[in-house]
This record gives C-alpha cells, structure tokens and sequence, in this order.
C-alpha cells in the first residue's frame, strides 16, 4: 500500500535506518538496492517498504536470526527478484537464481523401525501451501482470504477414510470445541510475534481462519495463519514413516481437489512452493521430533553434530521459544533445494544418530570420536 | 494505495464482520456505506481498509468506548466525511457537518482565584497536538513525512528561548544517561503496545524520528511522532492551572509563529479546527486535567452523575487505558471539539473546585445530595 507521497522523496530520504538491525533484510539492502526496488510494485501494489517493513520494526532475535521479509503474492519473488535472490541465497545455503527445485512426495522413505520411545515422544511433518491468484496473509484483502478459506474447505470435504474430518472456524468455535482444540494442541492463536504482527498477518483476526482436522486427530490444516495453508501430520510416537505416509497422501489428495475446483497451488520450478516468509521456500517443509537429549543437548559439540546432520534445535514451543528439561524439538535445517523425502530421511537418519549418541553418553562412555566421525551431509 | 486485488471483488465479499464488535465505527459502518466509501482513496491514496482496520482488529475496550477509525492524512476527514460526519457526531455530543468550532488560546481569560488545594491535587497538565499540514499522519506517513515532520518541529522548537528554550533527545540515538533522565522525569514516551495504536499502524519503523523536545525548566513538553505528528504538553507539580495553560499558550503561539516564518502550517480548518490522527482529538486536540484524590467522592454513588454535569471524564493515573489506583483519579475534560481551549480549561478549574468541595465535604461526614441535584449540567 504504498503512500502515494512516497514520489516526492528520494530514496536517502526514504531509506530505512539499519545501523541497529541483524537480520538477513538488513545485510541485504543498500542505500542502490532500495532505490532500484522502490521504482517497482506487484501487480497487485505490493512495495518493496511493504516486503521489509516487518525487517525494519524487528531489528533482531535472541535465538533466531529472522529473515526480516516477507512476500504479499506471489509476484513479489519476481518484481524484487533482486532483493529476494540475495536474501534466497543468505539463507538457503548458497542457493543461486539459477538453481531448479524438486517435489518428491513419494512413498520412499527408508525407516526400519519408530524411533526409540525412550527418546523420541511424537513426530511430525509440516509444510504450506499458498493458493495462486490471491494475495499472501501479509497483504491480502478480507474477501482473499475468505475466497481462501473456501476453496480450501471444498477440497477437505472431500476427503474420506482415515482422513475424513471437519473445519473450526475461528469465528463460530464454542467453548467446549475451543477447550478440545487446546487439549488436543490443535488450536492457534491470534499472533502475538512482532514478527507476524509488524508484517500485517494479524489483521482482521479471526476472520476466515480456522482449522481443519481429521477424526483421527492426526492429519490438520491450519488455514490462514502465517500462510494460505500449513499442513500437519503428526502423532505421538516415533513412527516417522507412518507420520510421512499419512502426510503424503493427504497433500496428494488435497493438491487433485484443490485443482478440481479449478484452484492451484503457488509454485515454480525455481522457488519450489511459494510461501509468505523466505525461509519456507522450496518444499516448506519442517519434519522433526519431539525429543530428549539430557547429555548430549550439554555437549559442547552439540551445535556442531546438528550442523552436520543438517538438523535445527528449537525449544518445544515452537521457532522463538527456548527448550525446557532437556527437551528438544529437532528438525530439519533446510527447505529449499533438497527435496521433501530427502529432508525427511536427513532427519530420520539424524535422529537416530543422536539418539545412539545420547545412549553412549547415558552409559556414561565418552562419544567424542562418535561426533567426530559425522560426515557433513 | 490499496491492494489492488481488491477491484475484483464486491463490498459485500469484502465488508468486515462487525458483528462482535462495539467501537463508534462498528456502529456506523454499513454495507451501503463501506460499497460507497471503498471506490474512493485520498490524495496520498489512503483507503477506507485504512481507516477502519483498527476498527476491525479491535472489538472493544473494557473501560472505553473507542472510536475504531483513524486519519491518514488531512483529506482523509473530507474524502470519507460520510463515515467520519456520524463518527464525529456521535463521539462529540451531536456536532453538525455545518458546525463551525473555534479557537481561543487567550489565557489571560481564565478566572482561577489561586491554585487547586494542594490536599488534593498533586499536578497539572494541558496537552493538545498538532499536525504540519502537508505530511501524512502517523498511520500513514512514510519514513521520510516523518523525519521531515521532526526536522521541521525541531526548527521551530530551536527558537524558543528565555523559559521556553530547551532542547530535542531524539529517540534513535539516545544515550543511557537520558534515557534515565527521561525516565525519572516521567517525560519519556515508549514504543505503542496499544492495539488501538499498533493496529493502526503508528507503530512503524520505531524509533525512527521520534523524539522527545523539553525546555530545561522542564515544564514544556513536545513529543515527536508518536500518535500524532505533535503533542504538546504544558505541566506543573502542583495545582496552578492558570500558570499551566498561560505557558501552554504562549509556546503553543510561538511555536507556530516558528513554524510559520519557517513557511509551515498546522492542519486547521473552520469546521473540525485542529485537525488530529484520531476523530476523538478534533477541535481543540485539549486535555487539561489533574491527579486529584478523591478517595470518598470516588466511591459515592453520584460520582460518575457529577463528572457528568461537569463535563469531566476520569482516568486511572496511568493514562487513558488504565484504571485508578489509590483514590488518586486523572481528571479531564471530556470534550474536545465545539468549545475553546479557553472554554473548556474554565470547566476543568470549575469543575475541580467543585469536586474538591464535595470530597471535603464527605471528608466531614456531610452530605452533598443537595449540591448534587443543584448542580447544573454544564
């Protein structure tokens, strides 16, 4: 929504003040860069002010270091392709313009067994989608989002099986629905992040979100939060390949009900699926556990073994929260440039290899050389 | 400029459900109105979604009836009268589209025969704020309106000398040491956590420009870009009003004198006068109040019907969305449009007085129904 007036002054005039600031936004932009994007809006008039303005009010995180950008429609990975790319290339890991994406949502994932209880209490997939032709939550309009929220109640309708289910509006949602949700860790709230909120993602609340799960508890769709769509399949055990199945078929299946009612899904061959926030490009996706690690989350070389099995930690509140009794959510680092079943194997195989480490540790024997022997994947 | 996208959908797809909700906005707002109001923007491209989006993000207030609505910039008021006119009306007690609202900064006519009793007032203040005409409000403004608004306050501020002369702490690059100054002063304002206020996007690129300009007798006070463009502030720890409203006026003059030789102007016209981020603020933009102790009055069941006649409104001492503590109320006038600043500082000392009677009364163990009944609304 750019202020008209913005044409009367200069890009130094104009040009947000990053002395503060450390997020990838702020090491990307230049007094040049800023003037070059601010001669160019979507076509729906998203601007670059609009793109960095969550950047500009969060200057930094303790835990995280945020991306500080967001997109409003698919078109802005394009107009601010300049801005985008270098921000792409920051935090995917080198990934270049030129690279191409691959989806693979197919049933390979090699797992001979759950993970130990012992260690691992549930598992679960995540990723989003965005529905093209409707502008991304930092921008959308109110009739957008509920044209969202329809069209994808139409495609879970259809669903039956293990994956029939139903839709919680936000809106309508009575008491005892609300205390269920709770219950079952379904429910999401109003965002309260200055992260999400300085990006425009709140507005309207609650407003055409809500969320949609199966009968079995298992397999959920939360609609219009942070994206269009977050699709979840979790349960509450260490069966990975059970949790990766169900997930699969659910989004294959939404993806041709999707298309039958003549939608489709945001995506190119280059940025994979496209998403509200650059970090999520690619497959979206963040397949990780809930797990104990008492001994090796002390190690010093903690950090280091997670490095190269390409795993984040977070706390078990979720991406800026801290851990608490040794309990780790650990996922996968990546989204862009490998593809689903090769994020979600990175995480199975790097699971277990922490939890053999951690039984080492737990007999009391020094894992040192164990460490060490990780290959960087 | 809005989201384009918006042009392929209908007023109906895209009015808000304000079913919930209980703001000025919400009642005025109707499909008809909002199909009407949605094909227009103003110069700057400010939309009705702007306006209202506070509105919408904000149900309603425990202790306030808040107005849900907001300003762009100067022609929002114009561009979208049809929404604002019933607004305006509504939050000041009938005002008419053909009414005219006027100004008088002439404190030499208040009759204040000495101070509050100092028993029970503790401080006075007077603000008001003011917007410079040409630059978009704080909602809206880009980073540039809102330093060109600092650079310009500063100008005018930098001349003001013998009592008034002072000096500007920007909030960007402060030191510690002013920081706590600031602080100890209670003249530091801090970053909105308001809803009211975030919702509607002042929030935006903090700190940038904002900043904080007092004289070092510190008794005048600007704030720089926080809900407004500028909010002036004259106080005093004790119960002088009269002192407090003559310097008021008198930086207030000379101010835009400053601003003035320096080729600016505040937004100002001959129906809505000082013209302010928030319709509540329109007219005078004043809030002359005092921290007042009212520890029996407060509990008597006629309180809320005497504020009334008196055309007061009470507040917690911690600001407008607090409630009180102590006995120890903010008491100010609870208009803002269709008197004069004149006006309006006249009712609060008359008012106060008359408060401060009742308490000592109670304080006796008498009883003030009959003063009550007899008090004229105002």
């Amino acid at each position: 929504m750019p202020n008209l007036n913005t044409a009367k002054y200069t890009g130094d005039e104009e040009m947000p003040d990053l002395s503060k600031h450390n997020n990838w936004m702020s090491k990307v932009m230049t007094p040049e860069l800023y003037k070059r994007m601010r001669a160019r809006q979507t076509k729906s008039g998203f601007t670059i002010d609009d793109a960095i303005q969550t950047g500009v009010d969060n200057p930094g995180h303790p835990f995280i270091m945020t991306v500080g950008c967001v997109a409003g429609d698919e078109d802005s990975y394009d107009a601010f392709a300049e801005f985008f790319d270098q921000i792409i290339e920051g935090r995917h890991g080198g990934y270049k313009p030129t690279d191409m994406h691959k989806t693979d949502l197919s049933d390979n994932l090699v797992m001979e067994e759950p993970f130990d209880p012992e260690y691992v209490f549930s598992v679960r997939v995540r990723t989003g989608r965005s529905i093209r032709g409707y502008a991304l939550p930092p921008w959308c309009s109110r009739a957008e989002r509920r044209k969202v929220e329809s069209i994808s109640i139409g495609a879970l309708d259809r669903f039956d099986g293990d994956l029939k289910g139903k839709y919680f509006p936000l809106y309508e949602m009575t008491d005892a629905a609300q205390e269920q949700l709770i219950a079952d860790h379904f429910l999401f709230d109003k965002p309260v992040s200055p992260l999400l909120t300085a990006a425009g993602m709140a507005r309207d609340w609650p407003d055409a979100r809500g969320i949609w799960h199966n009968d079995n508890k298992d397999f959920l769709v939360w609609i219009n939060e942070e994206d269009h769509l977050r699709v979840i399949s979790m349960q509450k055990d260490g069966d990975m390949q059970s949790c990766w199945r169900r997930w699969i078929d659910g989004l294959n299946k939404f993806e041709t009900y999707v298309k039958e009612q003549g939608a489709d899904f945001m995506h190119s061959d280059h940025l994979g699926y496209i998403l509200t926030c650059p970090s999520n490009l690619g497959t979206g996706v963040r397949a990780g556990v809930h797990m104990k690690l008492e001994k090796l989350s002390e190690h010093s070389k903690f950090d280091e073994l997670l490095g190269k099995l390409r795993l984040q930690k977070r706390g078990t509140g979720g991406v800026d929260t801290a851990s608490e009794g040794g309990m780790f959510d650990i996922s996968n680092a990546d989204r862009l440039g490998f593809s689903e079943l090769e994020l979600v194997q990175m995480v199975v195989d790097g699971v277990n290899t922490l939890i053999a480490i951690e039984k080492k540790l737990q007999a009391g024997e020094n894992a040192d050389s164990d460490i060490s022997a990780v290959a960087q994947k | 400029m809005p989201n384009l996208n918006t042009a392929r959908f209908t007023g109906e797809e895209d009015l808000p459900n304000l079913e919930q909700h209980n703001n000025h906005m919400a009642h005025v707002l109707t499909l008809d109105l909002y199909k009407n109001l949605r094909q227009k923007q103003t110069p700057s491209g400010f939309t009705i979604d702007h306006v209202i989006q506070t509105g919408v993000d904000n149900p309603g207030h425990p202790f306030i009836m808040t107005v849900g609505a907001v300003a762009g910039d100067e022609e929002s008021y114009e561009v979208f009268a049809d929404l604002f006119d019933p607004i305006i009306e509504a939050r000041h007690n009938g005002y008419q589209k053909t009414d005219k609202h006027k100004t008088d900064l002439d404190s030499s006519k208040i009759k204040m025969d000495a101070p509050f009793d100092s028993n029970y007032v503790s401080s006075a203040r007077v603000r008001t704020g003011r917007s410079i005409r040409g630059y978009a409000l704080p909602p809206w403004c880009t980073r540039a309106e809102r330093r060109q608004v600092e650079a310009v306050a500063c100008e005018a501020l930098a001349k003001l000398d013998g009592e008034l002369k002072g000096k500007y702490y920007g909030l960007s690059n402060m030191s510690e040491k002013d920081q706590d100054q600031l602080i100890a002063d209670h003249f530091l304002f801090d970053r909105p956590v308001s809803p009211l206020l975030t919702c509607a996007g002042m929030a935006r690129d903090w700190p940038d420009s904002r900043g904080i300009w007092h004289n070092d007798k510190k008794n005048f006070l600007v704030w720089v870009n926080e809900e407004d463009h500028l909010r002036v502030i004259s106080m005093q720890k004790d119960g002088d009003m009269k002192a407090v409203f003559s310097r008021f006026c008198d930086g207030l003059k000379k101010f835009e004198s400053n601003l003035q030789e320096g080729g600016y102007e505040i937004m100002w016209n001959e129906h809505l006068g000082y013209i302010l981020t928030c319709p509540s603020n329109l007219g005078t933009g004043i809030r002359a109040g005092v921290h007042c102790k009212l520890i029996n009055l407060s509990k008597h069941a006629r309180f809320e019907e005497i504020l009334t006649k008196l055309r007061l409104q009470k507040r917690g001492a911690g600001g407008v969305d607090c409630a009180a503590e102590g006995g120890v109320y903010d008491i100010s006038n609870a208009d803002r449009l269709g008197f004069s600043e004149v006006q309006l500082v006249q009712m609060v000392i008359d008012g106060v007085n008359f408060l401060i009677a009742m308490e000592k009364k109670l304080e006796a163990g008498e009883k003030i129904d009959g003063e009550v009944d007899r008090l004229q609304q105002k």
